[in-house]
């Protein structure tokens, strides 16, 4: 882990979320958020609790139910100086803003020949399990990882969640994060100073040698999970977090599949044509003549997510799951 | 471009007249400059010099200029697929504009945006946008920028009448109003929604849209140059001194189809009336009539501006014809800041 040791402080995924959003707007005074009940509502997750008080309605604004239309105000005004951070409620709600992130903000830097820029957060979150129905439960980062222009971060814990937010705010590129709406009471710990964490730089969560397990978002405890399981079993699991999608740390994931020769991609998109599936590939083509089995992936079941418990639970990736593929792949070798 | 803010007050009347004077040549030439531009565009685009899609906007040319002409170079405007009407008033040049066009590497964004994405930043031009509507946030958010740093920029979103059928127009009117925000929404109705009149895809009344978020609104004769500036004038006065956002309805025409391949139009309009908007409503032959029959101008001024337009239409031409294209390494560049 990439983690300094010197300061332990102990805070919540959420806390560090905030007080990532608290320091760049204390550093930097074109640094604003918009989007639906930040202010005193502080979001349904209570993630932006406080900014208001410290910064104002000026800075902290609540908008309308239109996530086209102020997703499209902050193209408009990262393109002119200001550099804002865009707060859609749930990933889900991405779907609404595609025009604006995908025709507008990820070209514009593009199509204007490099003239104009759109240094603009957008902060969202994926994952299914709290009984939220179909509409409120999807992962839907790739997305955006599909589209040239955006940067698509996933943090997995609260040390990570606040180093790449202050990098994803100083970025001079439409940088969209994901944060998994599970996650916000994680503890971890989170040092008091100032740092980021560089995009495309992939952390490897914990050594090992017989399987390598590349989990994002949530699905990265998941991994850690199945490891320790898995260590039981004396198969000794290598987990990585990519960190950001786009850009891919492809060197760190390949040197890894061709360490252990076996892999595993878990992420709670849908299963087909998934963050998995790029992923795999990456590692087909890099790894090719050291695998012993072939890259498999695990994703959310391909089916809207249900609302009964007993179902949703059947859709989304588990540590078992990881446990049982991991077994039939170091069997067959 | 001419300081539009400038108090005439100090000048005696001949000193007025002179500005005056200087000022409508200055208009004249930039909507014969977009004229011509755009029947050169037409040629280069039917003797296959040009590539992909062109919108002309023949026919409109006056409210580009009436309203760019109340800005000033550092206010923002946010323009259409039919924009290179803005982009030239705004304060683009011609030569420029055409290698874009033609997809050159000395084009505005380097041969990589072409006729629906010119952006301009040195000149405020935030990009035309080939998404209907599409820069209504944009526009928006330039202007919630100005306020947030102080400054009193305005911000101006041109859109068709095609634009009122999409959602995110009411949805940034809506946040315009209630934040107050220094934005002109200037909807150009040239009676055509591509190829379907807009009555039949536009309910109600349009300036009723505006005025229902307590939009100002105002709706002139957008082939009047002169009323589209006055008019212009005082909204952008308006949102420059925090008095909010605002609304203008421009009725005008346009001559050619939706696109320069849009030729047999009998489906969806007569040639009567494309003739009469010609005849009796070009805002050229309505400028400059104005300027000679008020002896502001005789027709050998008139002549001069025309001859000076046609030469430096015609270099530019030549200099987008004579423009290398971009070399096989730009494809990547600038896909990240």
């Amino acid at each position: 882990m990439s983690m300094p040791e010197s300061s332990e402080r102990i805070i919540t995924f959420s806390q560090a979320v905030n007080e990532a959003l608290a320091e760049e707007m204390r550093r930097e005074k074109t640094v604003f958020i918009i989007g639906e009940d930040v202010a005193e509502a502080g979001t349904p997750f209570k993630v932006l609790s406080g900014l208001v008080e410290e910064f104002g309605t000026e800075r902290v604004l609540d908008s309308p139910i239109s996530e086209s239309g102020f997703t499209g105000i902050g193209v408009g005004a990262a393109m002119t100086g200001m550099r804002p951070v865009v707060d859609i409620m749930f990933g889900d709600f991405m779907t609404i803003t595609m025009d604006q992130i995908v025709n507008q903000a990820a070209k514009i830097h593009y199509m204007s020949g490099g003239k104009l820029k759109v240094p603009m957060v957008v902060r969202t979150n994926l994952g299914a399990s709290r009984r939220s129905g179909a509409q409120h439960s999807q992962s839907l980062h790739v997305w955006l990882s599909h589209i040239p222009g955006l940067k698509v971060v996933l943090p997995s814990t609260p040390y990570d969640a606040k180093g790449l937010l202050k990098t994803a705010i100083r970025d001079d590129n439409p940088v969209v994060i994901f944060e998994d709406k599970m996650m916000f009471q994680d503890k971890g710990n989170v040092p008091e100073d100032d740092y980021t964490i560089p995009f495309g730089v992939a952390d490897i969560k914990k050594e090992g040698t017989d399987i390598t397990l590349i989990g994002t978002s949530s699905m990265v405890q998941i991994a850690l999970e199945a490891a320790d399981l898995l260590a039981e079993k004396d198969i000794s699991a290598e987990v990585i977090d990519p960190r950001t999608v786009m850009p891919l740390d492809k060197k760190t994931l390949i040197e890894s599949a061709i360490k252990t020769s076996r892999v595993i991609v878990i992420d709670e998109g849908y299963d087909s044509y998934g963050v998995t599936a790029e992923i795999a590939s990456v590692i087909a083509e890099g790894a090719f003549y050291h695998l012993e089995a072939p890259v498999k992936r695990i994703g959310a079941m391909d089916v809207p997510i249900p609302f009964s418990p007993v179902l949703e639970d059947l859709t989304v990736p588990n540590a078992g799951m990881v446990v049982e593929m991991a077994k039939t792949l170091c069997a067959a070798a | 471009m001419a300081n539009k803010d400038e108090n005439n007050s100090q000048f005696n009347s001949s000193e007025k007249d002179a500005t005056e004077k200087e000022h409508s040549i200055h208009m004249f030439r930039q909507m014969l400059k977009i004229r011509k531009f755009e029947e050169n565009v037409n040629q280069l685009y039917t003797s296959a010099k040009m590539p992909g899609l062109s919108h002309l906007s023949i026919g409109q040319e006056a409210v580009a200029v009436g309203v760019c002409e109340a800005l000033r170079n550092d206010d923002y405007i946010t323009s259409t697929h039919r924009g290179h009407g803005h982009c030239l008033a705004k304060g683009a040049a011609t030569n420029l504009m055409f290698a874009e066009l033609l997809g050159k590497a000395s084009g505005y964004c380097r041969g990589k945006g072409g006729s629906m994405h010119i952006a301009d930043q040195d000149s405020g031009n935030l990009g035309a946008n080939a998404i209907v509507g599409g820069s209504a946030g944009i526009a928006t958010g330039a202007a919630l920028s100005a306020k947030m740093r102080g400054t009193d920029q305005v911000s101006v979103c041109f859109f068709g009448d095609g634009a009122l059928g999409q959602g995110i127009i009411y949805e940034v009117m809506n946040m315009a109003s209630l934040w107050s925000l220094p934005v002109i929404y200037v909807c150009e109705n040239n009676l055509y929604t591509e190829y379907t009149h807009y009555t039949e895809t536009t309910a109600g009344d349009i300036t009723a849209r505006a005025k229902a978020f307590h939009i100002h609104a105002e709706e002139i004769e957008g082939q009047d140059v002169r009323q589209v500036l006055s008019t212009s004038g005082k909204l952008v006065q308006r949102a420059r001194s925090g008095q909010g956002p605002s609304f203008l309805l421009c009725n005008t025409y346009r001559y050619f189809g939706h696109h320069v391949g849009d030729i047999n139009r009998a489906y969806y309009r007569t040639k009567d009336e494309e003739n009469d908007w010609k005849t009796n409503r070009d805002p050229l032959i309505i400028f400059s009539n104005w300027m000679t029959s008020s002896g502001l101008l005789n027709q050998s001024d008139l002549d001069q501006v025309e001859s000076e337009v046609q030469t430096e239409i015609e270099d530019a031409v030549q200099f987008a014809l004579d423009a290398p294209y971009p070399k096989p390494e730009e494809v990547k560049k600038h896909v990240y800041a």
